[in-house]
């Protein structure tokens, strides 16, 4: 059984259907990238897995996530599931962490459930080395320094960072990455594309890369989905579809990464 | 004599210094590209060019004389010496204008010689937009159609230099290089400082450019010889951050 099985996903909007019939699977440990231009329905795609849809947007079709069908469940029933199967990491740090409580309070949250659910008592010495072993995981130097702090005082790639260690401690086996480095800067972007690298190999997580950016899909996965306008357009291993596009589409957006690339280049 | 300078500027917002010791000049035709990430001062040093704020120190002159932002004739002048066009073309256009009106306004607030419509027209066709553009509003066009229309407005004044901030940065990939088009296209005759933290633009459109982290320039010249062989560690950094299409095999 794959650990994400989606079969004729639909999401509807208030006017119309946004995403019209996306069907793919997930194995566990294995890297799936959804790439297209915005618009196209990868995040939609990406959230309906999940049940996070926003409100007045409906999805319909099947999605299973380990064996358990998303679709048409309940908040309730799909808690058990988010963090458990699947954690998700969104684009803008700012906006995915609380502004008003301290990093080390949030990352607390998942620790905490994760014990829950696996029926660990937790004391106050254990919940503070787990939350140190997950700084230390994504690789932050002054852990102690990151769980006093408040969101707005740390930057933006040691946001993004506490953000994947609080999806990362939820235990999940599938970790969702919405445009995660498209709000960092160059350097910040590739050093967290190698944490997501190491920590996806080093827990064996599987991965569904959402990103507008080929380069960077093609860095961390190994296969790829080309969406436009809701559709799926292509499907192929990454190397394949972005040097032998098939599809009209496709070619269109390798050719124009390619012409971008070729100017940086073509001077050196 | 260069189109621009800034000559050992200083800066700083509310005692937070932003800018050291700043010095570049912008010469006729060869378009510089600032490249920096978040916080670098990219865009602090366009606010200066445009003169939307005064050196804490040195000066920035300005087709040939010293830009003093407290002088309106000096400033009027100025706004059609230097025109800029911004990252984000849904908050840069004013949704409840048409597009006849965005191209005509500048036209009557800089006071420029010539028929405002005439003109509304000729930039229009200048960025590849069809004549029945003009009646409609921002909302009927695509974000590099809106892009377009804000470089349109930027042309009204026939500037010497486009000051670009990120103007491609918000866009689709594919629409992406075709403004890039636009803009090699128009930095024939208009000299182009662009503000990016995206080197592949940079490359594309600068022949020259300065990279500034943390308020300092650290390494400036030929983008050819700095891209070959970058000098400052920084430089060096951002390079080997960029992420590549997997290779084509023949």
């Amino acid at each position: 059984m794959s650990l994400l099985q989606v079969e004729n996903l639909r999401v509807h909007g208030p006017a119309r259907e946004l995403v019209h019939g996306i069907s793919f699977s997930v194995e566990s440990g294995e890297r799936l990238g959804l790439v297209g231009e915005s618009g196209s329905g990868k995040s939609l795609t990406a959230m309906s897995v999940v049940g996070l849809l926003a409100n007045g947007l409906r999805a319909e079709g099947s999605v299973l996530l380990d064996g358990h069908q998303v679709i048409g469940q309940s908040d309730r029933a799909l808690v058990p599931l988010r963090g458990s199967v699947a954690a998700v990491v969104f684009q803008d740090p700012r906006s995915a962490l609380d502004p008003l409580m301290r990093l080390g309070e949030q990352l607390a949250l998942p620790i905490r459930r994760r014990a829950r659910r696996e029926g660990r008592a937790l004391d106050a010495a254990t919940l503070r080395a787990e939350q140190l072993r997950w700084l230390d995981r994504v690789s932050i130097a002054d852990p102690e320094r990151i769980l006093r702090s408040w969101p707005h005082e740390v930057s933006g790639g040691q946001r993004q960072r506490v953000a994947i260690a609080m999806a990362l401690a939820c235990g999940p086996r599938l970790l969702i990455a919405d445009e995660p480095t498209t709000a960092l800067d160059v350097t910040t972007q590739a050093e967290v594309l190698d944490l997501l690298d190491d920590l996806a190999r080093d827990e064996g997580l599987a991965l569904l890369f959402i990103s507008h950016d080929l380069p960077v899909v093609a860095r961390i996965t190994d296969r790829v989905i080309v969406m436009q306008h809701g559709r799926a357009v292509e499907e192929g291993p990454v190397g394949q579809v972005f040097t032998r596009p098939q599809d009209e589409y496709t070619r269109g957006l390798v050719a124009a990464a390619r012409q971008l690339e070729t100017a940086v280049r073509g001077m050196r | 004599m260069s189109l621009i300078s800034l000559r050992d500027v200083q800066f700083g917002y509310g005692g937070q210094p932003i800018l050291h010791d700043v010095s570049l000049a912008l010469e006729q035709g060869e378009s510089l590209g600032i490249l920096g990430e978040s916080g670098s001062g990219k865009s602090t040093i366009l606010r200066l060019m445009l003169g939307l704020a005064r050196p804490d120190q040195g000066v920035v002159e300005a087709d040939g004389s010293v830009l003093d932002i407290r002088s309106r004739p000096r400033m009027q002048a100025h706004r059609r010496f230097v025109q800029p066009v911004f990252q984000d073309p849904y908050t840069s256009l004013d949704p409840r204008m048409k597009v006849r009106r965005i191209l005509t306004e500048p036209h009557v607030a800089l006071d420029l010689p010539g028929d405002a419509g005439a003109e509304a027209a000729r930039v229009l066709d200048a960025v590849g937009l069809p004549a029945d553009s003009l009646d409609r509003y921002p909302r009927a066009f695509s974000g590099g159609q809106r892009q377009r229309i804000a470089i349109a407005r930027a042309l009204i004044a026939r500037p010497r230099v486009l000051l670009a901030d990120e103007p491609v940065s918000a866009l689709d990939l594919a629409t992406k290089v075709r403004v890039i088009e636009l803009l090699t296209e128009l930095a024939r005759d208009i000299t182009l400082v662009l503000v990016s933290h995206d080197i592949a633009i940079v490359a594309a459109l600068c022949p020259r450019m300065i990279v500034l982290q943390q308020g300092r320039i650290v390494e400036g010249g030929a983008t050819r010889h700095i891209l070959r062989a970058p000098q400052h560690p920084y430089t060096q950094r951002l390079l080997a951050s960029l992420q590549h299409m997997p290779e084509e095999t023949p």
